[in-house]
């Protein structure tokens, strides 16, 4: 994979940093020139991968996220967010709309549909007691002038 | 998160302003159940024209405050979303239970 640029950060599970990290991805893409609406799409990808984490990977307990914004060629973002929680034991059910394990706290189970919908690729590899890993990719518009 | 809330005749109208995420989610769902819960409002409008962001967390904030307001024998309205909260709105369905104008 030709990176042409990266950043990497790590930070606790904590709800407030979920509003950092979109702040973060969004500083680090701005220099593609993404339009309002791609901006818009990935900071909200974004923000379900990372809240995933925290909800769902750490839940009741805490750890950290580590995430990775890449800048390929053709205008590509790459994004992958990853933590070390309880993991998912049936990705493909987690991945169903509307699925959710905690209604309780009025999670909508529509994480993943919004990640499929907002970018181009996903993928998300778990194994139970290990963790998390979400990769994402979308490719911005070409310009126009 | 910001939340105004106007009350006049039974209408109530919630002012929500800056970005709705999980984190954000939580006050707003207390301050919104406080108000629903002590003014019994007939309608609870949530004006979102304020709202610059909002993932899925914002669908269970309004499933919930519909499913809410629906037990206390009133109706919840989504007002003025942005374009970008439309996307979500659409993506999740939500106007097949709530009115949004």
């Amino acid at each position: 994979m030709e990176i042409l640029n990266e950043i990497r950060f790590s930070m606790p599970s904590l709800s407030v940093n979920e509003s950092a990290a979109r702040a973060a991805v969004s500083a680090f893409i701005v220099q593609a020139d993404p339009t309002v609406e791609e901006l818009s799409d990935i900071r909200t990808a974004v923000s379900e991968a990372v809240t995933n984490a925290i909800v769902h990977g750490y839940r009741g307990t805490s750890g950290r996220i580590d995430m990775v914004v890449r800048l390929l060629p053709d205008r590509e973002i790459y994004i992958r967010v990853r933590d070390s929680g309880c993991g998912i034991a049936d990705v493909k059910k987690a991945m169903e709309p509307l699925f959710t394990t905690a209604p309780e706290e009025e999670r909508s189970g529509l994480g993943f549909s919004v990640m499929e919908s907002f970018m181009d690729r996903l993928s998300v590899r778990s194994e139970s007691g290990r963790g998390t890993t979400v990769t994402m990719r979308k490719k911005l518009a070409a310009h126009g002038g | 998160m910001k939340i105004d809330i106007k009350s006049e005749k039974g209408t109530a109208i919630a002012l929500l302003k800056g970005e709705i995420d999980h984190h954000s989610a939580i006050s707003a769902r207390e301050q919104l159940d406080s108000f629903i819960i002590n003014m019994q409002p007939e309608v609870l409008a949530m004006d979102m024209s304020g709202i610059t962001f909002m993932d899925s967390s914002g669908i269970g904030l309004i499933m919930g405050r519909q499913k809410l307001m629906k037990e206390c024998g009133g109706r919840l309205e989504v007002r003025s979303p942005q374009s970008s909260i439309r996307r979500v709105l659409r993506l999740a369905g939500i106007e097949r239970i709530v009115r949004i104008t």
